[in-house]
């Protein structure tokens, strides 16, 4: 899928792993760590959605039942805030998981626009039962137990965990890319009757796909619940997250395996960085809506597709001055 | 003859429109059966009846003697049914290659998709196989979304037979395609029916039908007017009647598209 060689995936890695140890300003790694979430749940996000071409706008669904899950088991089971927390994060993604399986059976019974649509429903209907359940709080949310981490230590266990998340979802993504399955999601994305004809199991393969694109979101919403101590019902469950979700993987590139990356290293970094410079939440709200639209205007596939694109023209026009020929040779293949 | 797809009986309403009415059909094993008639008569969706797309409302659909009627389409498929779309259909985002891998395991349980890679060596070259019989395998990895119309039209029937299904549904096979390529296309057929592979084809273009099929239906409003030999439908009168219909106009315009 991605045109970049394994020697820079690697170097990619080790900046990513000495990143904290270099830069100890807790500012920066707490941005750090926010970034590495975001990376992971775009890139599940995009291995069903970028995939199948079904856009989901209910991914905070699986967030915050990944953050409800950890703050519920832990405070439930009365357990000190510190390491053993971290065991829940896998717990968390498996209860999203089964979370998604009734959520992706009605919402995956129609197709495409109407399902962003109910994705979108199903979302609030979430978000309501939050609110309103007494078990999870209500409105007034829960607290976690703390953890009592010294201040310029905390953030560094939450940000190798996240780097796991992001490892993990990478290479989960680029291993249903070279599966069987994953060529079934991109025939589903081409021509989901077609496909139905050719034996593939819709139903079962976008179902699968979609609970499992939930697992790593889950275990992100733990982990945020985790960092940030306490939770609440409207910051878990949250619109924009299911929104920033997508335009990161659209901004990136869509349905490629760097791009969400790319996506939500730029995006969240960025996003952090200006509500803490300019102490306004809101502002990137007005930014990201206008750059959704010039990304869905200017750059559909997304930065990845586009700059490789760029990228072949530069290299043909300095090689291979256009000749006649070279004009016919094209055609041919066409 | 031993009957190997067979429609009994079929029925279909759209609304108010009566599309198929106790329509019959049989395809026998190792036969190329031609199925014609006026636009709007009803051929394709008898095609979408027995492929497992539309559920009929009354009727029956047997193949090798078992009841399919209510199958999904990728269970008809499994089962070794196989068929190609008027308006050709591939999957325009991915390699030529890789629209030949998806029909390659038809019976296939999807948990062993996620566990196994997307070809195997010897799927890989009999989708490479196929891919030369049709005379593609020069563009195998290319983007399928590039290929002209007549070469998407050879894509479809090459994914189709790849799954090595029995029967082989056409929909128009020759619709939209030039003289070389429908004399192309009709070689192939001949050659893979001597081989052994059943065909079900739609067509408008007479003289196509006329020199590929053992037996011709003719449908009419949705009912399956005449069954018989080329020969013998060429000079039935109800046939004549059907297309050229006295003073019908839409008619007349039809066998002229043809």
């Amino acid at each position: 899928m991605s045109k970049l060689k394994p020697s820079l995936w690697t170097l990619a890695l080790v900046v990513f792993a000495i990143f904290p140890l270099i830069v100890t300003n807790p500012t920066f790694t707490t941005i750090a760590v926010f970034t590495l979430l975001f990376m992971a749940c775009t890139t599940s996000w995009n291995m069903f959605s970028g995939y199948s071409g079904y856009v989901s706008l209910g991914s905070a669904i699986f967030y915050g039942c990944g953050a409800y899950t950890m703050a519920l088991v832990s405070t439930h089971a009365h357990m000190a805030g510190g390491e053993a927390q971290f065991w829940l994060v896998p717990l968390a993604g498996l209860v999203a998981m089964v979370v998604a399986i009734p959520v992706g059976a009605v919402a995956l019974r129609v197709r495409r626009h109407t399902f962003v649509v109910i994705t979108i429903a199903l979302f609030f209907v979430f978000q309501l039962l939050a609110i309103n359940f007494s078990f999870t709080g209500g409105a007034a949310g829960i607290s976690l137990p703390l953890i009592p981490w010294l201040f310029n230590y905390y953030n560094l266990p939450f940000y190798y965990v996240a780097l796991g998340l992001v490892i993990f979802a990478t290479l989960l993504s680029a291993g249903v890319r070279r599966s069987r399955f994953g060529l079934q999601l991109l025939a589903i994305r081409d021509d989901e009757d077609r496909a139905l004809g050719l034996g593939v199991r819709v139903t079962a393969v976008k179902l699968t796909g979609f609970t499992m694109s939930a697992f790593t979101i889950g275990m992100a919403g733990a982990l945020y619940a985790m960092f940030i101590g306490q939770i609440y019902p409207q910051f878990v469950f949250d619109p924009t997250f299911d929104i920033t979700v997508a335009l990161m993987a659209f901004f990136g590139g869509f349905g490629t395996l760097l791009g969400p990356l790319l996506g939500g290293l730029i995006l969240e970094s960025s996003q952090q960085y200006l509500t803490l410079t300019f102490t306004n939440g809101s502002l990137y709200l007005i930014l990201f809506g206008v750059l959704f639209l010039l990304v869905i205007l200017f750059m559909p596939q997304g930065i990845v597709v586009r700059v490789s694109q760029l990228w072949a023209q530069r290299n043909r026009r300095r090689e291979t001055p256009l000749t006649p020929d070279a004009v016919a040779a094209m055609g041919v293949g066409h | 003859m031993v009957k190997l797809l067979e429609a009994q009986d079929v029925s279909r309403a759209f609304g108010g429109v009566q599309a198929l009415k106790s329509c019959s059909l049989t395809v026998d094993k190792g036969s190329i059966t031609g199925l014609i008639g006026p636009n709007g008569s009803g051929k394709t969706t008898l095609f979408n009846v027995m492929t497992g797309y539309v559920r009929p409302d009354h009727g029956t659909i047997l193949f090798d003697g078992n009841d399919v009627t209510n199958a999904p389409p990728n269970k008809i498929f499994a089962l070794g049914v196989g068929r190609t779309f008027q308006l050709t259909r591939i999957f325009s985002r991915i390699s030529v290659i890789e629209n030949m891998l998806v029909a390659t395991q038809r019976d296939e349980s999807w948990l062993r998709g996620l566990t196994r890679s997307k070809s195997s060596r010897s799927e890989l070259d009999a989708a490479m196989e196929w891919l030369d019989f049709v005379g593609l395998a020069r563009l195998a990895s290319l983007q399928a979304g590039s290929l002209s119309f007549g070469q998407r039209k050879l894509l479809e029937l090459a994914y189709v037979l790849v799954a090595d299904p029995d029967v082989i549904l056409l929909d128009e096979p020759a619709g939209g395609v030039n003289l070389t390529l429908i004399n192309e296309i009709s070689e192939k057929i001949l050659a893979l029916n001597k081989g052994g592979k059943t065909f079900l084809i739609v067509e408008h273009n007479m003289e196509f039908v006329m020199k590929i099929c053992d037996k011709v239906t003719v449908m009419y409003q949705g009912c399956d007017l005449v069954t018989g030999t080329p020969a013998e439908v060429r000079s039935s009168p109800q046939v004549l009647d059907a297309y050229l219909g006295g003073s019908d106009d839409e008619s007349n315009q039809v066998v002229g598209h043809g």
